[in-house]
Order: structure tokens, then C-alpha cells, then sequence
């Protein structure tokens, strides 16, 4: 009844699906050939690029889950500054990174801000994949007057600015980090919700999904079985690239003061902190800006690698 | 071609009035509303409170004050600052020529840099030049724009000053001392429109390059070739036109970015344009201004798409437009 019930040559991607799929329904006797996420790895793992990308990722994160170890290791937290040692440059006694404006340790500020910039990043990437996949599946699948509106108000969303929205929203709600990151989906959802109304639309009239509806298959079962595994690594490739765009957005947003809300510290709003000073410390403005690009670069590297993995289509 | 832009044309209205909704939707489903700041004042008396909630219209059911603001938006009204009474589209049209003039020259630095090494990249594939230019694009394409524009400054103003070289002025259109001429409003210009135009040069030159290379294996290309056409006449006649047609329409769909990135390079250099003004209403909860901001980027953008689409479709003659 499905396409995994036939042996067929397992070239195309959606035969090798089944494989991983539906792992339980091989034909006896045949040979399995390597599901589409073991050559996906296989092939991550040779692209040099995104493993130094994924290396750099690891240890950008295990930083910031560290970030109460170094604080009980240095013996300072992100809140407490020493007024009478302000502006000290990296490589002080106590303070490796030095201290900011209002005297406290940079280093341990930047492990806790790093771990509020990703987890609000994160966060967002989820939540805007939920909307943004939920309506641009339903969208493409059900077509006709529900897809028309939908994308009518996708294409509203696309055309005002994001960040001049995200500001007047965090004006008017004042929204903590888990409402920031809520915010900053609600603003970023339409681009995916496009992408995959565009991918569930093609395969809507593929052969394999006509076969399953003409078997008898419910709409539900043709959803979850034919359709979403081959949107699947589509939505890897987009939030792995979304990711980064994400962390852009909560600094920018942190750096001009309506993002994540002093103390609680973010590598944007370190950056707000530091902006008027640079000219009595330049490290201050340095450091977590560079902390921002560093993760930017490492995950838009394991993106690109795993939009090569994946789906070489997408490659340019 | 008449028809063709009319009927984009018609098609903006929905996408206006769609924008229109959701900005006054976003700002009036708030609970609360204006007239708590007047509450607080210890003189006012429940009759004055009334007096203004009636006066202000917000007695009425949001719906319907949606329908009156329109009519007012309509007539290019966009009310009063909420902080000092002044219009809004006054505010908004006084600056608005430098948010231009900044995201304009940005663009202009993107694009006049982006065409000629994302052609050279893709023709010189896979030589030193090309890894070159992708590692920077790389490390550029993952700036952000304001860390950008904050070391930009650190560099050509700050340290070069402390170095005794020429240094750039980081702040303002222009310097208010006195006469400004043309060259003193480019100095200020430079820093701020590079800061701005990082990003796109990066993805631009990418895609230029990607772009280049998918049309030069096609087969009107092998047949330039075949025909014993120079190679400079091949690429630049044949490939080049057809690579970077696309482009057009992708920078009509990037602005949206790069008024966000102006937002915030207004921000840096105090450049006195649309994004410091909804910056500056932001911080002082202004409402009104910050809508009125959000309404006219959000103008711009469908502006500049049509502008896009026209400019696609007089540049393609396979595009039928009737």
C-alpha cells in the first residue's frame, strides 16, 4: 500500500526515506541500503568546513553552560560590579576579560549573557518553526481560500521591516526573555511558513501520495507519513540557517535597549552597555560583539553543511 | 506595461490595508490605554477623565476607531506625538530624505561591489581568488551590523585619531558648525553606509557568483562560445545579463533588512533619519511616532518591490506583462 511495501532501487531520496521510516515494513531478503540521515552524516562529517563549525558551536555552548562554574570559579557573578575597578583591560589580576562600565566581570557576563542570547535564539527558532511550519502545511495542503488568506498575511508580515516592528511590540508588552523569544517568533514566522507551503504543495500531487490516498489513506495518515518526513530535513536546513538570523535579532533588539532588560545580561545588551565608552575601553565593545559573530559564523557553517548533506538541491 | 503596473497597483491596496490592521491592532489590544497618564495626575477629576477618554475617541470599540484612524492615514494624517504634539508626518518627512540618501548609498556601495566579484569569483572558480573572497564574504556575512559599525568607528574615528591620521566624523548628517559643503556631508556619509552595506555585500556577492555559475553551463552560452565569440563578450553579453536579472527582485526582498539595519546604524552615527526617530519615540513610548515609523518602512518596502517588479519586467523581455 506504500511506497515502502515494493522493492524498488533505492536511489531517490523519498525510497530511501521509506528505509528510514518505516524500518519495520522491509521486504525479506532485501538489501537496506543507508537511510538518508546516515549519508546526510556521512557526509557532514567530510565537509571540513561545518565540522570546524560544529566544533566551534560545541564549545560556544559548553561556555555558556559553564557560566556558573566560572562564576563560583572567579568568584564574581553578572550583577555585583566593584565601582572602584571599572574599564580594566583584559588580563587583570582577577579579571581576564577586565571589567565593564560599571565594574563587573566581563568574563563571568559573558557566559551568562551568552547562555540568555542562545536560549532566547533557540527558543525562537522552535516556536517560529511551529507557526510558521503549523500554517504553511496547512496552507499547502488544504490549498484553495484557507492557503489565499494565509499567504495574504504572510505577505503583510514580509513587507513591514522586522526590526521596527520587534521594537514597537517590545515598547508596548515589555516582554522578559521567554516573551522575547515568543515576540521575536511572531514577527519571523512567515519566511518558513512559505518555504514549506512550497514544499508540502509539490509533494500534495506527488505519485507516491496519489497512490496513498487512492489505497485508502486518511488525510492525517498521507500528513504524517508521506508528507511531513519529506519536509523534515528541509525544516534542519532552514532553522540550522534561521538559528544565526534569530541571535542577530535578539542583540540588535538588546542593543538599543528593548530587548533583553538590564541586569540580567545578553551579548546585546553588554554591546548597549559598552557603546558610549569605547573610548576608554574598546575591549568592552570588542568582546561580545565578537562573541555574536563567532556563534553567527560557527552555526551558519554547520547550516551550509548541512543544507550540502541534506538536500544538495539547495546548494549554490 | 500600462496595465501592468496598474494592476500591481491594485495590488498593493489589501497589502496596505492588511499592514495598516495589524499595526493598529498591535498598539490597541494593549490593555490600558493614554488616558491612565492623565489618571495620575491627583487634579484631574472623574468627569475630566470622561471628558477625554470621549474626546480621544476611546469609548468607542477599537474596530471602529481603526475606520476613522484609516480615514485619517488615508489623508496622509498620522496623527500627533504623544510627547510633545507635533505631527507625525511632518516628523516623519523632515528626515525622511536622509534615511534615503543613507540606505540608498548603501545600496549602491553593495551592489557596485558585489557585481564585479561575485562575476570574478565565479569565472575564476576554485582559484586563490575565489577562496579569498569566500572566506571574507564568510566572516562578513556573520557581522552584525551594528558590531560592524561600532568597529568601524573604533577604528577610523577613534584610533586614528589617537594615531594623529585623518579620522572620520562618527555622528550627524553633517557638521553643524558653520558651512557645510558636499564634501564634509560624504565624510559623514561614508562610515555609516559602509557600516550598512557589509551584510549585503556578502550575500549579494554569493549569490552573484552562484548565480553566474549555473548560467554559464547552459547551452546559449556553449553556443556563444561555439560561434568563436571572445570570452569577455561571451560573459559579459551573454552570461552576465541573464545571472543578474535575479538580482533585482532579491533586493527588493532584502529591504526590509536594510531599513532594520538603518534603524540601527542611525542609531551609532546619530544620523537624524526615520530609524533614529522611531529609536527615539521607542524610548520615550511614543506610540504614535513609532507607528507612524513602522507604517512608512513598511510603505518604502512595498514601494521599492514594485519598483523591483517593474524594473524585472522591463529588463526581461521574456516576462509577459498584460
Amino acid at each position: 500500500m506504500t511506497e515502502e511495501a515494493t522493492p524498488r532501487p533505492r536511489a531517490g531520496r523519498d525510497a530511501s526515506l521509506g528505509a528510514v521510516v518505516g524500518k519495520g515494513r522491509q521486504v525479506p531478503g532485501s538489501k537496506q541500503a543507508p537511510g538518508l540521515y546516515v549519508r546526510a552524516w556521512s557526509r557532514f562529517r567530510h565537509d571540513r568546513v561545518a565540522m570546524f563549525g560544529l566544533i566551534l558551536t560545541m564549545a560556544i555552548v559548553l561556555f555558556v553552560l559553564a557560566a556558573d562554574f566560572i562564576s563560583a570559579a572567579t568568584g564574581f557573578n553578572y550583577w555585583y560590579g566593584e565601582l572602584g575597578a571599572q574599564f580594566l583591560p583584559p588580563f587583570s589580576e582577577e579579571h581576564l576579560l577586565g571589567t565593564d562600565t560599571n565594574g563587573r566581570d566581563v568574563l563571568v557576563r559573558l557566559s551568562f549573557g551568552g547562555r540568555v542570547s542562545l536560549l532566547v535564539a533557540v527558543l525562537a527558532g522552535v516556536t517560529t518553526l511551529l507557526i510558521g511550519g503549523g500554517v504553511g502545511a496547512i496552507a499547502g495542503f488544504f490549498g484553495g481560500w484557507i492557503d489565499s488568506l494565509l499567504m495574504r498575511l504572510v505577505d503583510v508580515l514580509l513587507s513591514i521591516p522586522g526590526l521596527p516592528l520587534l521594537l514597537l511590540i517590545s515598547v508596548l508588552y515589555q516582554p522578559g526573555p521567554l516573551g522575547l523569544a515568543i515576540v521575536i517568533a511572531l514577527v519571523s514566522w512567515p519566511g518558513v511558513a512559505r518555504i514549506i507551503r512550497g514544499e508540502v504543495l509539490g509533494r500534495r500531487h506527488a505519485d507516491y501520495v496519489e497512490a496513498a490516498r487512492v489505497a485508502g489513506a486518511l488525510d492525517s495518515r498521507i500528513i504524517l507519513r508521506h508528507i511531513v518526513p519529506n519536509v523534515v530535513p528541509l525544516a534542519i536546513v532552514w532553522i540550522s540557517l534561521a538559528i544565526p538570523a534569530l541571535i542577530l535579532a535578539e542583540a540588535a533588539l538588546s542593543f538599543l535597549g528593548f530587548g533583553v532588560r538590564v541586569p540580567v545580561p545578553s551579548w546585546g545588551n553588554m554591546l548597549e552597555g559598552a557603546q558610549d565608552y569605547y573610548a576608554r575601553s574598546w575591549t568592552n565593545v570588542f568582546i561580545p560583539g565578537f562573541a555574536i559573530w563567532l556563534t553567527v559564523l560557527a552555526i551558519n557553517l554547520i547550516g551550509n553543511g548541512l543544507r550540502d548533506a541534506l538536500d544538495p538541491r539547495l546548494s549554490d | 506595461m500600462g496595465r501592468f503596473i496598474l494592476r500591481r497597483l491594485i495590488q498593493m491596496v489589501p497589502l496596505l490595508l492588511g499592514i495598516t490592521f495589524l499595526t493598529f491592532a498591535i498598539v490597541n489590544l494593549v490593555p490600558g490605554s493614554p488616558v491612565q497618564r492623565i489618571q495620575m495626575n491627583p487634579r484631574a477629576t472623574p468627569a475630566d477623565v470622561q471628558r477625554i477618554t470621549e474626546n480621544l475617541g476611546l469609548d468607542r470599540p477599537w474596530p471602529e476607531r481603526y475606520v476613522y484612524w484609516l480615514g485619517d492615514v488615508l489623508q496622509g494624517d498620522l496623527g500627533v506625538s504623544l510627547i510633545n504634539y507635533t505631527p507625525v508626518t511632518d516628523r516623519i518627512l523632515n528626515v525622511l530624505p536622509n534615511t534615503l540618501l543613507l540606505t540608498g548609498t548603501s545600496l549602491v556601495v553593495a551592489l557596485g561591489l558585489a557585481v564585479p566579484f561575485g562575476l570574478q569569483a565565479a569565472v575564476r572558480r576554485n582559484t586563490a581568488f575565489d577562496h579569498a573572497l569566500n572566506v571574507i564574504t564568510t566572516v562578513l556575512f556573520a557581522m552584525p551590523t551594528f558590531w560592524f559599525g561600532l568597529l568601524l568607528i573604533l577604528l577610523f574615528a577613534v584610533k586614528f585619531s589617537e594615531w594623529g591620521l585623518p579620522s572620520l566624523p562618527v555622528g550627524g548628517t553633517r557638521d553643524l558648525r558653520g558651512e557645510s559643503g558636499p564634501l564634509d556631508r560624504l565624510q559623514h556619509l561614508v562610515l555609516p553606509a559602509v557600516a550598512l552595506a557589509g551584510v549585503q555585500l556578502a550575500s549579494w556577492t554569493r549569490y552573484i557568483r552562484s548565480s553566474v555559475l549555473e548560467v554559464i553551463r547552459l547551452d546559449f552560452v556553449r553556443t556563444a562560445e561555439a560561434k568563436g565569440l571572445r570570452q569577455r563578450a561571451v560573459l559579459y553579453r551573454h552570461a552576465f545579463r541573464n545571472a543578474v536579472l535575479p538580482l533585482v527582485t532579491l533586493v527588493g526582498l532584502t529591504l526590509p533588512e536594510l531599513f532594520g539595519g538603518a534603524l540601527l546604524i542611525e542609531r551609532i552615527f546619530a544620523w537624524n533619519g526615520i530609524g533614529r526617530l522611531a529609536y527615539d519615540a521607542a524610548l520615550s513610548s511614543d506610540y504614535t511616532l513609532i507607528m507612524g515609523t513602522v507604517l512608512m518602512f513598511a510603505v518604502l518596502t512595498i514601494v521599492a518591490n514594485l519598483v523591483a517588479d517593474i524594473a524585472y519586467a522591463l529588463l526581461d523581455p521574456r516576462i509577459r506583462y498584460d
